[in-house]
């Protein structure tokens, strides 16, 4: 991000060039043996960073802070925070 | 031809605002300051004044009203005091943030409780962090110069920051002096039309003070510290040109009687026309100056240096403490000033005046006699002047 005066923003949508994955400190690591296609991590991300690519959960780190609502509300523990390495 | 005047201090603010062509003014009225915004209502009801008048419910609106009105290009104008100022406080921080050029005149006063609508200058120091320049004037006429030119100060591309004239509330607002007011083509010369930076336009949208993470918002701050650094050289700029136009000038700070002076007095407000008098009343018994600051945002730092470096004893007096750190705002940062020199003077802080108390002439006399014995003996770092 660069210092534009006051803060100005000039580009509609540009909030995508924040990259809020910088935020993390536990990042959710999905098992797909364990996972039971119920599709609450991708119901209750609140970002919402889950989705589903050739039928497999897949988080976007992009973006994903590392709230763990996902690992949470897993009914099967498929999901795991893991301490960030950074 | 400029026009020869007797008004009260606030009214010299609403000529100085009516002859800036303010497009916007959102105020909410409190003593000493509701004359102000109640001469510049007349103005625009009697058509003398072409601008939106915005009726607020509080300080807090006055100034969320001006910081929008600003963000779309157009000129404004508001005034407070006191708890009116206190109020405002987080909103000051949104408007320098957003590098608006509003300006704002506030009649100095005390902070309640216990209530007290007086002069002191606790107010705009409580406000000294946030970003915004910081004008003090001695005069109804230096208050009247000062409108006009901040206008020219805050709306300059290298600094866009928003300006606060303070003018000791009853000391200037309420009382008469014969002023000049400038002629209307001479204000056109000094101050052209404003061009905003950025400004927000439905036709090509944009955000304004958006969100800066941990990573960048630091880079913001600094950016609003290299800004308050241009505006000492935009104020003389200013200044300079102002007095091309008028024959008035007032500087950052004014010196008066500073060189080769033992003992030098350094203040801000309406108080630096006593201490002059009595500087000229004993001349040739004491060897004594003062150094006015009239730039207390930015302070001129290195100019504040070269002027107190050589004096014995610097005496700091001013309206104004820091409950808890037993000294004024403007004694802490002088004393700062001067830490780093190899070879520096005493400085000493004298709180005086606080809620409306007079100031006399005996007052500053003993201040001055103080002073001369701090030369040679060890006194108190730190009075208060009018305890009983």
């Amino acid at each position: 991000m660069t210092v534009s005066l006051g803060g100005s923003v000039k580009d509609p949508g540009s909030t995508v060039k924040t990259k809020t994955g910088s935020w993390r400190t536990f990042k959710p690591e999905i098992d797909n043996d364990k996972c039971i296609d119920c599709g609450n991590c991708w119901i209750f991300c609140v970002e919402p960073c889950i989705s589903k690519e050739d039928g497999k959960y897949v988080v976007d780190y992009d973006y994903c802070k590392g709230c763990g609502v996902c690992a949470h509300e897993c009914p099967v523990g498929a999901i795991e925070m893991v301490l960030e390495e950074k | 031809m400029p026009r020869g005047d007797v008004l009260h201090g606030s009214r010299a603010v609403a000529e100085a605002v009516k002859l800036c062509d303010v497009d916007v003014i959102a105020a909410y009225p409190i003593t000493p300051q509701t004359h102000i915004v109640e001469d510049l209502a007349e103005f625009v009801a009697n058509g003398e004044l072409d601008a939106e008048y915005v009726l607020v419910e509080s300080e807090h609106s006055a100034m969320s009203a001006c910081i929008g009105a600003s963000a779309t290009g157009v000129r404004t104008f508001t005034a407070t005091s006191s708890q009116g100022l206190a109020l405002m406080h987080e909103m000051l921080f949104i408007a320098s943030g957003m590098r608006l050029p509003i300006v704002m005149a506030n009649a100095n006063r005390a902070l309640s409780a216990p209530i007290n609508i007086w002069n002191d200058q606790q107010d705009s120091m409580s406000e000294r962090d946030c970003g915004w320049i910081q004008l003090y004037c001695e005069t109804n006429q230096e208050t009247l110069d000062t409108t006009i030119q901040a206008y020219r100060i805050s709306e300059n591309k290298k600094v866009l920051l928003p300006s606060m004239v303070c003018l000791d509330g009853f000391v200037l607002t309420h009382t008469i002096e014969p002023l000049e007011i400038p002629d209307k083509d001479a204000v056109n010369r000094f101050l052209p039309e404003f061009e905003p930076a950025v400004y927000l336009d439905p036709d090509d949208p944009m955000t304004l003070g958006a969100f800066a993470t941990p990573a960048d918002y630091i880079k913001f701050r600094f950016e609003q510290e290299k800004a308050m650094r241009n505006a000492i050289e935009a104020i003389e700029k200013a200044d300079r040109e102002y007095k091309k136009e008028t024959g008035r000038g007032y500087g950052l700070m004014e010196e008066y009687n500073t060189k080769d002076a033992d003992i030098i007095i350094v203040s801000m407000g309406s108080v630096v026309g006593t201490i002059k008098e009595v500087i000229d009343q004993l001349k040739g018994e004491y060897n004594v100056g003062l150094l006015k600051i009239k730039a207390f945002r930015p302070l001129p730092k290195e100019r504040i240096k070269e002027v107190l470096k050589n004096a014995r004893v610097v005496s700091v007096v001013e309206k104004d403490v820091s409950i808890g750190l037993g000294e004024g705002g403007l004694f802490s940062e002088i004393k700062g000033i001067l830490y780093n020199l190899d070879e520096r003077p005493k400085v000493l802080g004298f709180i005086i005046g606080l809620g409306g108390r007079d100031i006399t002439q005996p007052d500053i006399r003993d201040i001055i006699k103080l002073s001369k014995k701090a030369e040679k003996d060890v006194v108190d770092e730190v009075h208060w002047i009018g305890l009983r």
